[in-house]
Order: structure tokens, then C-alpha cells, then sequence
């Protein structure tokens, strides 16, 4: 049974949020243990079976009374006993010496290398990036990497625990309240890498995806100095009317749009959101009409985040989502 | 004997004059009295059992519903809030109010009755815990009721679970039922401990006790030193909600990673504690039903000594990724496999004592080789996950549901549901079918591996747990749906199985004395055993009594007949030392804990119901101890 689906696990796997579809230094290290532990545990498992099946139907003489013991195979068993014992030894012990050295061959970054912040909060990703302090940014949900160098991720947990995972690229790690901590990931093909929260964090834990999209350093650059920039004044008049309700409505109170009046914190940073592949961490995909949706009622398609619903008018809800949309 | 008063003893009575002085002696009154006064060890087992069996059907139609939820992506059956009160209720009542009240309530029928005694060691104790369990229970179940279910999983992580974000009394209710089970569970731990050591059978000296009761024993000790950590634990949180002390709260120098260590310095010996008992149950069937003694005893033993040391020491590998630092977590990796070792052994042994004996494939012995398949499986993804890089990938996904439903289903469920085929004409006096036990059988083995297995695909495939839904664009759809259509057929089984019980219990055929021709002394009185257990005293000589003396049995006598009287015996080689009063009926233990359930349930919203609450216990306590002026045991 394990070794059909030992097969089945490794072929199935391809795709997103995969331990097995690999682009990550880390993780094809990881996942070249895994085989190896499937593959010894499925051997171990076939012959146990095997001896149960041959303990259970052999050819038999009939027994005595069912105290009797028979010394000569109570020494026999003895022997069997023993040497298989042995051998659980000598695998546990190869296992732990081999998951020491998976450890050791970990990527860990220094302090030189790219440094990203992720804060985990109910139940979105706050990502800023913190060094070199000429590429400093902030952002929300998406995390931009170059392809082939190592990044140091710094966790945090702004509320509860949650956990930062892109099977693809690494294992997971905790973002733990009052206790960063830092894990490296380094993307060794480009992609776009889904990520979820993996410890639960509340109602919306099922929620809470992010993405890393791992870019050719000169892409990677180029969309730094984009993040950087503040949004551009808007030119069409349907998008101007969409910034003035964004403005002059509550949203202004909990995100920011650098450039504009917008600077609150409690929620994501907005300045580029029309240009994310997704809005509310992996809910939807950025489109102007998953914008308007999700203003409309945020509590219909992620009941319980911390989004209110802002009453709009059709017209309002048509040009504020144009202007997120217009936010490239 | 310095008594002045003449008393009777029983061998100074006829057969028949015997039991009849012993049944007056030992009857449980008639009416609502006898109800809530009762010590018997075999009443409140049973009343434990029945209780955890349908904390169990209404666990598993909470994993209904779940599954129900998971069968397609963004499915709106529940809302968020109700599916995260649904797992968090399923864990916490599978773990708390199933798993290990009932293999301690068999351990508290069997035990007695297979060191071949009267009664367990303070049975008001007893019935004091059955009476507190049954409060934990109602007190969650009603909780839920009324939508105030905790909702922060099982094993309740701060903050999430603190007074800042678990808002209501639904983390309080968790926490609180937390204390009820763990009182419940350290009261029978003490009783069992003390009914192993000090009331043998003479005879029944250290190597001459039946795995079972060992694997009792080992559990006890476990329970005894694990039950505190989460205790203060769950105790810290609520304080921590009620009056603000700050054990958790970083901003205030507490800290949310003292609530892991302490929740799982419990959690991971919780995991022993329901599967030690699962592997005595193994044993007894094994051989009952291989026709011959477990092969290499004193290695079973000492496994399961090993177990319940190594058991404290890899609690840190369900914190793996929390950050700890790197060579710590090779040490807990290390220790972690190390585990593997005893329960290696234990396999072994089975498969030896199998490999010579002559297997009787009745119903009890399927479920034993159920637990071998699934258990091994279990036991290697145990492994696996023991492996810190590994881990990093499964934490927290389904590969992690999977193995824990493989070995708790696996390798306690599996023996548990044996063990009640194995002792239902023992407890009932009457046989379950056999027919209907093969069905059961089947059904449950075949839905558990098509319900369970694929969980470890889907973790691989990056599913995490305790997610309400999923993303019609994840490829988790497919499995998701075949696994919610497979859990019918394991709940298939299991209705069989709940028919084949109520069905033989009324009207299955009638049981003798020992109909698997069992090796150990509760198959050496009646189906169902009378109040006093046995007539006389049973005196062993060999570790398979009923196999080593199959003829009749040697007793020991001069025991007296109008009171309640036992033998205490020596630790070691059971020496028999004093006669020994067992307690009568009494109203008390059913006060206390009434008085003590107010108190806690109380504590869920004011701190003074600590204070005035303790007056009512207290009261409860003094009549509960207040001396009656007869010795308590006689030499």
C-alpha cells in the first residue's frame, strides 16, 4: 500500500504549494530526504507485512498444551527478535544522522543579503523590505525575489502565531508575537510560488495565501524601482472620482496610498495593488471586477476579516475600484 | 486477629452459603441511591465506558460534518466560526472525553479483576471521577449547544486562545474542561497504581503480571507526572483571561512559547497514555488468541517502561518550527526516533508469538492484525515527522492528520475495538457476533485507509489543517472528495459495530465462565463477575494461571464475609500482609463532585466562585472522610 502511493504522492504533486514540484534550494534539499525516508519506510513496512502474513497463514504442527514452550524456537525467536531490533537501530540511527546533515546543508543568508520583513497578521501578509536600504518598500501578500540568491526572510507575528510556508521553495517557520524569527528561501528557477499560513491563526486561517514570484535579478530590479515609486496622479476622470471616494471614505483610514493623503496602517499598503496577481492574500485575482466585489462586501467572501463594508453607490463602487485597478 | 467481636470468614462457609454472605456484603444498593452511591470498580467502569463510547459517536459525527465541508472547494455547509468550533470540539472530545477515559475505565474494570481482587484502591475516589468526567463532558457538549464551543483548536495556542483574541467564554470552557478531565484522569491513575502494587493476588509477584495490567500500570505513572504541566497550563490561561496575570502575554514579559512547552510536555505522553493501554489490550489478545503465553515478556515489559520515559522526553518535535535553536532540535529528533525502539520490540514480540502460536481468526484477533497494518504505517510517518527538515514541510498540513489518525485509530482504536469483542462476554456476560463483528471489522479497516491515507497525498500537495475551505483552484479537490465519500464506509462500520453491541448486550448468547480459553484471572469467575469478583481469593503461581492450573484454581481464604475485606500484598512477590476494609457505598463522592463542578464552571466567569465554591467542597470532603472509629485492616 505505501509504495503505490509513495509513487502516486511523488507523480500527483506537481503544481502549486507542492513539497515535491521543488524550485527552492532548501526544498530540493528536504525533498530528497523525503524520498529517501519514504522509500527505507515502505521497504520496512513491506517486511513486517511479510512477516505477518507468513506468521499468520503457515503450514503448522499441531501445538501441545498453549503454556508449552518449545526452548529451541523460543532461542530461534530470540535470534529474530533481536536482529530486527538491531536493525531499527542501525535505521534510526542512518535517519537522524541523515536529517542532521539535510539540516546543515540548509541555505542560511547573512546579514548582506536581500532582507525582507513578513508580519503576519488576521489574516493578511504586511511585507516590507527592510536591506539594502536602497531597496527598501513596502507591500502586502506578494513578496518579490531574485532567482538564485539567497533572501532573509525576518517573521513576525503581529497578533497570533501564524506560519510562513512556500513548500516549493522552503519549510515552514512560525511568526511568533514577541519572538522574531528568520528563515531563508532562495528560489533557484523563476515562478510564481503560492504560499499558505500553516498554523491556525482564527477564523480566516483558510485564507491567508501569499505569493512569491522569484524574477531574473535585472526583472527583479526593474520592479523594485516601480514598488518605489508613489502611485501616479490619475488622468481619467473616472478614475479621478475613484480616488476622491477612496480619499474621502473610511478606506483612507486603514491603508495607504503613498502620494496621496491615504496613510493608515491597520490594513495593506495599496500604493501598487492594481499591479499584485491577487487581492486579500490569495482570495481573488486582481481584476477591476474582484475589486468592486470585494468592496461591495468583504464579509461575504472572507466573513470575519477585519474589513468593514463601506457603503457605496454603484457609481462609487465603479470608479473606486477603477482607481485600485488604475494602481499598477 | 485481635478482635474481640466473632466475625464470619469464608472458610467457614459452604459454596453456596459463600456467595450468598458475600453478595449481602457486597451488593450495590437498588434505586437512585445505589445509582449515585455506588463504588462497585465494575459500575463505574461501565458507566465510563458507555459514557466515552458516545462522546465517540458524537466526535465522529462532528468529523462528518467536517468532511461534509472539506468534500468540495468553498463549500458553505458551515460558516467559519461553526467549523472551527467543530474541530476544535472533534480533537478536544476525541482526546479528553474518549481516548482516555475509556481505556482507563477498562483498565479500571480489568484490573481488579486480573490482580484478583475485590475492588479497585479507593473506589469513592472512583466514583468521584466518573462523576467529574461526566461534568467536563456535559459542560463542553452543552458549551457547544449553545455556540460557545472553544474555537482554538486542541491544543489551545496563546494568544489566539488569550484574553486579547479569544474572546467570550469559549477558550475559558476549554480550558475548564481541560481541569475536569485531568482530575478525573489522576484520580483513576492513583487508584490504579495503588490496586497493581498493593492488591495482588498472592502470588502475583512483578513477573507474574499480565501485560495488560502492566501497561496500566506504566500509564498511571505517565498520567501522574504528565496531568500537572497541563493543569497549570490550562490553570495559567484561565487566570491569565480572568485576573490578568501575564504568564503568555509577551508585551508584558510573558511568553506565547511557555504555553507549547507546557501544553506539550502533557501532549506528547497524552499520545502513550491512550497508547499504552491500546498495546496491553494487544498483548492479551494476542495471546488469548495465538494459543500461547507473549513471547519475550520481560522485553514487553521493559518496552513499556521505555515508552513511558521516552515518552517526556521529545515533546519539542511538535515545536519544529517555532524557532528553537538548531541543536536542540537534533537532540529531540534523535530522542524522538528514538521511540521507535520500544514500540519496535513490541512488533516484533507479536509477530514472534503469532509466527509459533496457532491463530484463531475470531474478531478480536482481525482488529489486532488491523493494528499491526495500520500501526507500522503510523509508526514510520512517526518517524518521518521526527525528522526536523521533513518535518518543516508536513507540520501542520494533513500528511500530520493522517499520522495521528494512524496511530491513535490505528493503534488505539483498532485494540480498543478488539479488546471490547475480546471482553464484552466478561462485562455483559454475553457474546457479540461474530458475524457482525467481521462486517465491523472490514468496514472500518477498509474506511479508515481510504479516509486516512490519502490525507498524507494531500499534505504532501501542501493542504494545511484546520483550513474551513479551499481554493476551487487548488488540486486538493479530487482527494478531498474521495476522502468525505470514503469516511461513510468507516462510519459504516462503526454503525455495526454500535448495533452488534446494544443488539448482543440484550440478546446475544450467554457467556461461560471463559469462553476464549483466556490465560488470566478475570476469565476465572463468572460472566458477568458478582459484586465481590471472586468467592475466594485466587492464589498464582505462573504468569498464565488459568493455562499453568486449568483444572481449578488455589485460593487463599480467612478473608471475612460480613464486611467489605481484600488482601493487600506485597509490592514485589505479593506477599499477602493485611486484611483490608473496602469501602462501602457512599453519597459523598456524588456531592463533591457537584460541589466541585460548580466551582470550576463558576471560575469560567467570576473568581469568586474559587472562594465561595471551596465552602460547598470542602463540606463534601469532611463527610466524605469523616471517621467511622472500625480499623482498617487487620493482620
Amino acid at each position: 500500500m505505501l509504495a503505490p502511493a509513495a509513487v502516486l504522492m511523488l507523480a500527483g504533486c506537481a503544481g502549486w504549494q507542492s513539497v515535491i514540484d521543488v524550485q527552492g534550494a532548501s526544498a530540493i534539499s528536504i525533498k530528497q530526504l523525503i524520498i529517501l525516508f519514504v522509500a527505507v519506510c515502505s521497504v520496512v513496512w513491506a517486511m513486517v507485512m511479510a512477516v505477518l502474513i507468513r506468521a499468520l497463514w503457515q503450514e503448522r504442527e499441531e501445538r501441545g498444551r498453549p503454556a508449552d514452550l518449545d526452548p529451541q524456537t523460543e532461542r530461534r525467536m530470540t535470534r529474530a527478535v533481536i536482529a530486527a531490533t538491531a536493525m531499527t537501530v542501525v535505521i534510526l540511527t542512518a535517519f537522524t544522522t541523515a536529517s542532521f546533515f539535510t539540516t546543515r546543508a540548509l541555505s542560511l543568508a547573512n546579514h548582506d543579503d536581500l532582507t525582507i520583513k513578513v508580519r503576519g497578521q488576521q489574516w493578511w501578509w504586511s511585507v516590507e523590505y527592510l536591506s539594502p536600504s536602497e531597496q527598501r518598500l513596502q507591500t502586502a501578500n506578494e513578496i518579490h525575489i531574485p532567482v538564485g540568491r539567497n533572501v532573509r526572510l525576518q517573521l513576525e507575528g503581529a497578533d497570533v502565531i501564524h506560519s510562513f510556508w512556500v513548500p516549493n521553495l522552503a519549510g515552514k517557520q512560525d511568526l511568533i508575537p514577541g519572538r522574531p524569527n528568520t528563515l531563508t528561501i532562495r528560489a533557484e528557477r523563476p515562478g510564481m510560488y503560492r504560499g499558505q499560513c500553516a498554523e491556525f491563526c482564527g477564523l480566516q486561517h483558510a485564507h491567508m495565501a501569499f505569493f512569491v514570484i522569484a524574477e531574473e535579478p535585472a526583472a527583479f530590479e526593474r520592479w523594485v524601482n516601480s514598488q518605489q515609486q508613489s502611485a501616479t496622479d490619475p488622468s481619467d476622470a473616472d478614475v479621478i472620482a475613484g480616488q476622491q471616494v477612496f480619499l474621502s471614505r473610511p478606506c483612507a483610514a486603514c491603508h495607504t496610498i503613498r502620494g496621496t493623503s491615504a496613510t493608515g496602517t491597520t490594513g495593506p499598503d495599496l500604493t501598487h495593488v492594481g499591479g499584485r496577481k491577487y487581492i486579500a492574500a490569495g482570495l481573488l485575482e486582481t481584476t477591476r471586477g474582484s475589486l468592486a466585489a470585494w468592496i461591495a462586501d468583504p464579509q461575504a467572501l472572507k466573513p470575519g476579516n477585519n474589513m468593514p463594508m463601506v457603503p457605496l453607490n454603484a457609481d462609487e463602487l465603479r470608479s473606486v475600484s477603477a482607481y485600485l485597478a488604475s494602481l499598477k | 486477629m485481635n478482635e474481640a467481636k466473632p466475625d464470619t470468614r469464608d472458610s467457614e462457609l459452604a459454596p453456596p452459603a459463600l456467595a450468598a454472605a458475600l453478595a449481602e456484603t457486597w451488593r450495590t444498593p437498588a434505586g437512585l441511591w445505589g445509582v449515585l452511591a455506588a463504588v462497585d470498580h465494575k459500575i463505574i467502569a461501565r458507566r465510563y465506558i458507555i459514557t466515552a463510547f458516545v462522546f465517540l459517536a458524537l466526535g465522529g459525527v462532528l468529523a462528518l460534518l467536517m468532511r461534509l465541508q472539506l468534500a468540495q472547494p468553498e463549500a458553505r455547509v458551515l460558516s467559519p466560526d461553526r467549523y472551527n468550533q467543530i474541530f476544535t470540539m472533534h480533537g478536544t472530545n476525541m482526546m479528553f472525553l474518549f481516548a482516555v477515559p475509556v481505556l482507563e475505565a477498562i483498565g479500571v474494570y480489568l484490573v481488579p479483576l486480573m490482580v484478583g481482587t475485590r475492588n479497585i484502591a479507593f473506589p469513592r475516589l472512583n466514583a468521584f471521577s466518573y462523576w467529574i468526567f461526566l461534568a467536563g463532558g456535559a459542560l463542553l457538549w452543552i458549551a457547544f449547544v449553545l455556540d460557545m464551543a472553544p474555537d482554538v483548536g486542541w491544543f489551545a495556542y496563546v494568544p489566539l486562545s488569550g484574553p486579547q483574541y479569544g474572546t467570550g467564554k469559549r477558550a475559558d470552557v476549554w480550558a475548564q474542561m481541560i481541569t475536569f478531565t485531568e482530575i478525573a484522569a489522576l484520580a483513576v491513575a492513583v487508584e490504579i497504581v495503588v490496586t497493581v502494587l498493593k492488591q495482588r493476588a498472592p502470588g502475583m509477584s512483578l513477573d507474574r503480571i499480565p501485560l495488560f495490567v502492566w501497561s496500566m500500570l506504566a500509564t498511571s505513572f505517565v498520567v501522574i507526572m504528565a496531568m500537572p504541566a497541563v493543569i497549570f497550563a490550562s490553570t495559567s490561561l484561565i487566570l491569565d483571561r480572568l485576573v490578568g496575570t501575564h504568564f503568555f502575554n509577551p508585551a508584558e514579559g510573558g511568553d506565547v512559547l511557555l504555553w507549547q512547552h507546557l501544553f506539550w510536555f502533557f501532549g506528547h505522553p497524552e499520545v502513550y497514555i491512550i497508547f499504552l493501554p491500546a498495546v496491553g489490550m494487544v498483548s492479551a489478545i494476542v495471546e488469548t488468541f495465538a494459543r500461547r503465553p507473549v513471547f519475550g515478556y520481560l522485553a514487553m515489559v521493559m518496552a513499556l517502561i521505555a515508552t513511558s520515559i521516552l515518552a517526556f522526553g521529545l515533546w519539542v518535535h511538535h515545536m519544529f518550527v517555532a524557532g528553537l535553536p538548531r541543536l536542540g532540535q537534533s537532540f529531540f529528533t534523535a530522542s524522538s526516533m528514538s521511540i521507535a525502539i520500544p514500540a519496535g520490540v513490541q512488533v516484533f514480540c507479536w509477530l514472534a508469538t503469532l509466527w509459533d502460536g496457532a491463530p484463531v481468526f475470531r474478531t478480536p484477533l482481525l482488529f489486532v492484525i488491523g493494528f499491526i497494518v495500520t500501526f507500522v504505517i503510523g509508526g514510520l510517518t512517526g518517524v518521518m515527522v521526527a525528522s526536523v527538515p521533513f518535518d518543516t514541510q508536513v507540520h501542520d498540513t494533513y500528511f500530520v492528520v493522517a499520522h495521528f489518525h494512524y496511530v491513535l485509530i490505528g493503534g488505539a482504536v483498532f485494540p480498543l475495538l478488539g479488546g471490547i469483542y475480546y471482553w464484552f462476554p466478561k462485562i455483559t456476560g454475553r457474546m457479540m457476533s461474530e458475524t457482525l463483528g467481521k462486517w465491523a471489522f472490514w468496514l472500518i479497516f477498509v474506511g479508515f485507509n481510504l479516509t486516512f491515507f490519502p490525507m498524507h497525498i494531500l499534505g504532501i500537495a501542501g493542504m494545511p489543517r484546520r483550513i474551513y475551505t479551499y481554493q476551487p483552484d487548488m488540486p486538493w479537490y479530487g482527494l478531498n472528495m474521495f476522502v468525505s465519500i470514503s469516511s461513510l464506509v468507516l462510519v459504516a462500520g462503526f454503525l455495526v459495530f454500535f448495533v452488534d453491541a446494544i443488539r448482543s448486550a440484550r440478546v446475544g448468547a450467554s457467556a461461560a465462565e471463559n469462553p476464549w480459553d483466556a490465560p488470566t484471572l478475570e476469565w476465572a469467575t463468572t460472566s458477568p463477575p458478582p459484586s465481590y469478583n471472586f468467592a475466594q481469593i485466587p492464589v498464582v503461581n505462573g504468569l498464565s494461571p488459568l493455562w499453568d492450573q486449568p483444572a481449578c484454581l488455589m485460593v487463599a481464604s480467612g478473608l471475612r464475609t460480613d464486611r467489605r475485606e481484600l488482601i493487600v500484598s506485597t509490592v514485589a512477590t505479593a506477599k499477602p500482609q493485611v486484611r483490608e476494609a473496602s469501602p462501602r457505598d457512599s453519597i459523598w463522592p456524588f456531592w463533591a463532585a457537584v460541589a466541585t463542578s460548580v466551582m470550576l464552571i463558576g471560575s469560567i466567569f467570576t473568581p469568586w466562585a474559587v472562594v465561595w465554591g471551596s465552602v460547598p467542597v470542602a463540606v463534601a470532603l469532611i463527610g466524605w472522610f469523616w471517621p467511622k472509629a472500625t480499623p482498617e485492616d487487620e493482620l
